[in-house]
């Protein structure tokens, strides 16, 4: 067969199929999108009938990550204006899962500014013990005061690792002078 | 006062705010996008409740779970009933948590720490029949 777009979604399925994606997203992220998204996860989780106390927990990171990204997504689009198909204001995410963890991985583009600051704030997280995440936790929620409602400062961050109790794992990949691609692995175990 | 009465959806929590019948309850999950809009006249109405509160104030939280910018709104809460308290009022809130939740149970040892209203954390079972498959 030439048709070389068929023997793409192939290799998209079979990769899929061994990673155990349970469900995958690319594009823009409206808030009704977020909610059916949220909506099947809580269905698929019932599914796999995983302890109650687990679903809870990859429930509760997968709408701190895909909040995050909604929300970053607002500041991508005032920044640009291409047509929906190639923003940059598309994201994607990824939720898998195998014998031990399941794992959310999301990916979105971010201005080359302002990876040096998001690189320091998940540093500074990943160094933390989980007593030192717990008292970084409540000293940012204290001082949050007059937060904007999109969270900021990181806390999102925080909670993510705090919830999984692993390491976030990120890698930036260069995109143009203006862009970088930022992805980020979380694992809960089982 | 006016009761006010929220129904819970896939994303916010019901809630439940009558000074007559002396219940004050927030029970569910909230992770709306926009927290502080959902959260605003919770806050109002609290605000004008603590000018002249009951004898006596048992603020409930049953969480299910809440995303980060809701623990802002909860701390909002829970300082509105801590000035309650430095204005001489007996307020307490009772931290409800289903038994296998420690997420919910570390939350409410967050809070806590961070007010200064006496606090009742209490397990109560789950309703989850799952977990006893």
């Amino acid at each position: 067969m030439e048709d070389k777009e068929s023997l793409d979604l192939y290799h998209y399925y079979r990769s899929m199929q061994e990673n155990n994606i349970i469900l995958s997203f690319k594009g823009n992220i409206t808030a009704d999108l977020l909610t059916s998204i949220l909506e099947i996860t809580e269905n698929k989780l019932e599914k796999i009938q995983e302890q109650p106390r687990i679903r809870r927990k990859v429930f509760n990171i997968l709408v701190e990550c895909l909040q995050n990204v909604y929300h970053h997504m607002d500041e991508m689009e005032e920044e640009e204006d291409d047509n929906l198909v190639n923003s940059k204001s598309s994201v994607i995410f990824m939720l898998g899962q195998d014998d031990e963890s399941f794992f959310i991985t999301t990916g979105n583009h971010i201005l080359n500014d302002k990876v040096s600051i998001l690189t320091e704030k998940i540093e500074k997280i990943n160094k933390l013990t989980d007593e030192e995440l717990k008292s970084f936790y409540k000293e940012v929620l204290t001082k949050s005061e007059g937060l904007s409602a999109k969270g900021g400062a990181g806390l999102g961050l925080i909670d993510m690792a705090r919830k999984s109790g692993e390491k976030l794992v990120y890698e930036f990949q260069d995109v143009d002078e203006k862009y970088a691609f930022f992805s980020m692995y979380i694992k809960v175990s089982r | 006062m006016e009761v006010v009465n929220i129904e819970a959806t896939l994303k916010s929590p019901k809630v439940l705010l009558d000074k007559d019948n002396s219940t004050f309850e927030i029970n569910g999950r909230s992770i709306p996008e926009n927290t502080s809009e959902f959260y605003a006249p919770i806050m109002d109405w609290l605000k004008e409740y603590g000018q002249s509160p009951n004898s006596q104030t048992d603020f409930q939280f049953k969480l299910e779970y809440f995303n980060t910018s809701s623990s802002k709104c909860i701390l909002d809460i829970c300082r509105i009933i801590e000035e309650m308290k430095q204005g001489g009022n007996d307020v307490k809130i009772s931290w409800i948590y289903e038994e296998y939740d420690e997420d919910m149970l570390e939350a409410g040892e967050d809070y806590e720490a961070m007010v200064d209203v006496p606090f009742d954390i209490v397990m109560v079972k789950s309703e989850d029949e799952d977990l006893y498959k």
